[in-house]
């Protein structure tokens, strides 16, 4: 077959993703923030589609923000990579899925960099040994984990008991998707679309029923930057990013924000809470803000997962007006319930951002 | 030292992030940093490519080379495949290894940085975790993670996390067998010799300003003097 023109262009960022048998790491910053959206990947993917999916508790941070917040050397955190190939090697698997973005990048930067530098990967494989004794293969695939869910999308629609679509108008809800930096910026090739045209979110909406929204600064960094929200001096330009990006997004009316990457749906849910609470602007109809997500968070309310099982409750945007739009049923006294019931007391309100 | 150009070929990141650059500017126009701090990424670039060591100096004990994020959105548009974000990690690397970081407002944002991330990366094997977050230099994080934060092991029990505990799962406890071998890759790699080459740079500033070290470090992590924003009055 002869491709041509943009045809072509799209076949190099068709990014081919194993079906089965992945070997998973978690994010540092999930693990903390969103640890429910972890467990939901793992429940949706080994428990309810029934694929092989493998954690060692023996791996570590990849030190991927320690790197991009120039911490540490390159070799230090290469090697630290390395021993993750060693974890992998030991366990038998050849498919790498990461939960993080940061993470994500940081793979295919090292694995990119000892492609066209042997000599270095060499020097790790020294490294390696000399510290923990342990050899290493590199994996056959690398996926961040929005490209297994992507993967799978369809298997998800077809089980769904709630659709991304407005049950009093049967409108599909109109949904910003916001791509992490590192999933596709510095490697194109390596994310679903590219960076142009990413459709790793994209398919996922389209599939369980949304509408995807264009908007200017759709492409824009919700402003992480590792350092630059990391010190307490610096985190205006973390909020001028995101904020940026809710000036853009607003005349379009968002019903609600999809996110792949650790950092981007803490920073555009809680930028909104001190936009609201320092300017008294909120960016959701109401009073509300706009009801940020992680991709398994949106896959279990479209699966008919307790809300508060997948974890909203942590978020700071009210997530509500978007379960009532789906119609996903909600108990409003078991919000902050601990296990089995447990009362420990509820989060203290904003007062500038409407929340229950 | 002498000849940091030659110094700074020896990164992988300097010679990918650099090596066919134009100096047409794409990296600035799209740079996130560039909009908000008085940051030019093509000027460092053509600062870099001259060769010069007084002016390769300067920049590194500069404010400007800590300005980036290393979202790295300059390699998607560089229309030459480099990365001016590869470049600044590089300059930052040799600025850390030289101790010129000291120098700037922000270079010295690295003692707290190295300290933090660090700790927890060698103490823990996270780069983040909840037990050393504090709200207080958090408020951002908002009421929700404070009661998150006053409430851990419930919330994260309900959460489906395995937090502090042995085996798999989120917010698990890291063998100390596993962080032994983190800090022997510290040790072989020069991550051991690069915490203590901060430090040492980093307390020898704090004597030089007549801070303690704590104090240094709360000064670093919060203060922000006025300068740096494209929004603020020349």
């Amino acid at each position: 077959m002869i491709y041509q023109g943009k045809q072509k262009i799209w076949s190099d960022y068709q990014k081919e993703i194993p079906d089965d048998h992945w070997f998973y790491v978690r994010s540092c910053i999930r693990q903390n923030f969103f640890p429910a959206s972890e467990a939901y990947f793992v429940k949706v993917v080994r428990d309810l589609l029934g694929r092989d999916l493998y954690e060692t508790p023996h791996h570590t941070t990849c030190g991927g923000i320690a790197y991009h917040s120039d911490t540490i050397p390159q070799e230090t955190a290469m090697t630290i990579v390395a021993r993750q190939f060693s974890l992998m090697k030991e366990a038998g698997y050849k498919n790498l899925v990461t939960s993080c973005i940061t993470s994500f990048g940081n793979y295919c930067e090292i694995l990119e960099t000892w492609r066209e530098f042997p000599e270095l990967e060499a020097r790790i494989r020294e490294h390696l040994w000399k510290a923990c004794r342990r050899e290493f293969d590199k994996p056959e695939y690398v996926c961040h984990a929005s490209d297994v869910i992507y993967k799978l999308r369809n298997e998800i629609a077809a089980r769904a008991k709630f659709r991304l679509v407005n049950k009093e108008t049967g409108e599909p809800l109109r949904v910003v998707e916001h791509i992490g930096c590192h999933y596709n910026k510095m490697f194109p090739s390596k994310g679903v679309g590219g960076a142009e045209y990413p459709y790793v979110l994209c398919g996922m909406v389209e599939s369980w029923g949304g509408q995807v929204i264009d908007y200017p600064e759709r492409r824009h960094c919700c402003g992480f930057g590792f350092r630059q929200y990391l010190v307490k001096a610096n985190r205006g330009y973390s909020m001028s990013n995101s904020h940026k990006k809710f000036e853009s997004m607003e005349p379009f009316r968002p019903d609600m924000i999809i996110t792949n990457c650790p950092g981007c749906p803490y920073f555009l849910d809680r930028w909104q809470y001190v936009v609201a609470e320092t300017q008294g602007k909120t960016y959701g109809q109401g009073g509300f803000g706009i009801p940020v997500f992680t991709y398994e968070e949106v896959a279990g309310l479209v699966l008919g997962y307790d809300p508060w099982d997948l974890g909203l409750q942590v978020h700071q945007v009210a997530p509500e007006p978007l379960l009532d739009k789906m119609g996903v049923p909600f108990n409003p006294e078991t919000k902050y319930l601990g296990l089995n019931k447990k009362d420990i007391l509820r989060p203290s309100l904003p007062s500038g951002l409407k929340c229950f | 030292m002498k000849n940091l150009y030659e110094e700074l070929c020896k990164d992988y990141r300097f010679r990918e992030g650099l090596h066919t650059c134009i100096n047409c500017g794409t990296c600035t126009a799209i740079c996130p940093a560039a909009e908000f701090y008085r940051y030019d990424p093509r000027k460092i670039l053509d600062t870099v490519q001259r060769r010069g060591d007084d002016e390769i100096e300067t920049l590194l004990k500069s404010d400007t080379i800590w300005y980036c994020g290393e979202c790295m959105s300059c390699m998607t548009r560089c229309p030459r495949k480099n990365g001016a974000g590869l470049v600044i990690m590089a300059l930052r690397n040799l600025s850390a290894r030289l101790g010129y970081f000291t120098e700037s407002e922000k270079g010295r944002q690295l003692y707290p940085l190295t300290k933090v991330l660090n700790g927890n990366v060698l103490n823990l094997g996270y780069c983040v975790h909840a037990s050393t977050f504090a709200y207080e230099d958090h408020p951002e994080s908002g009421p929700v993670f404070e009661w998150v934060l006053n409430h851990k092991e419930d919330v994260y029990a309900r959460l489906g996390a395995n937090y502090g505990q042995e085996g798999p799962g989120a917010m698990r406890k890291i063998p100390q067998e596993d962080l032994d071998e983190l800090k022997a890759i510290y040790d072989e790699t020069g991550g051991t010799e690069r915490l203590e080459l901060v430090e040492k740079y980093s307390l020898a500033k704090a004597k030089e300003m007549g801070m303690t070290p704590d104090e240094y470090l709360k000064y670093t992590f919060t203060h922000c003097s006025p300068g740096h924003f494209n929004s603020e009055e020349a």
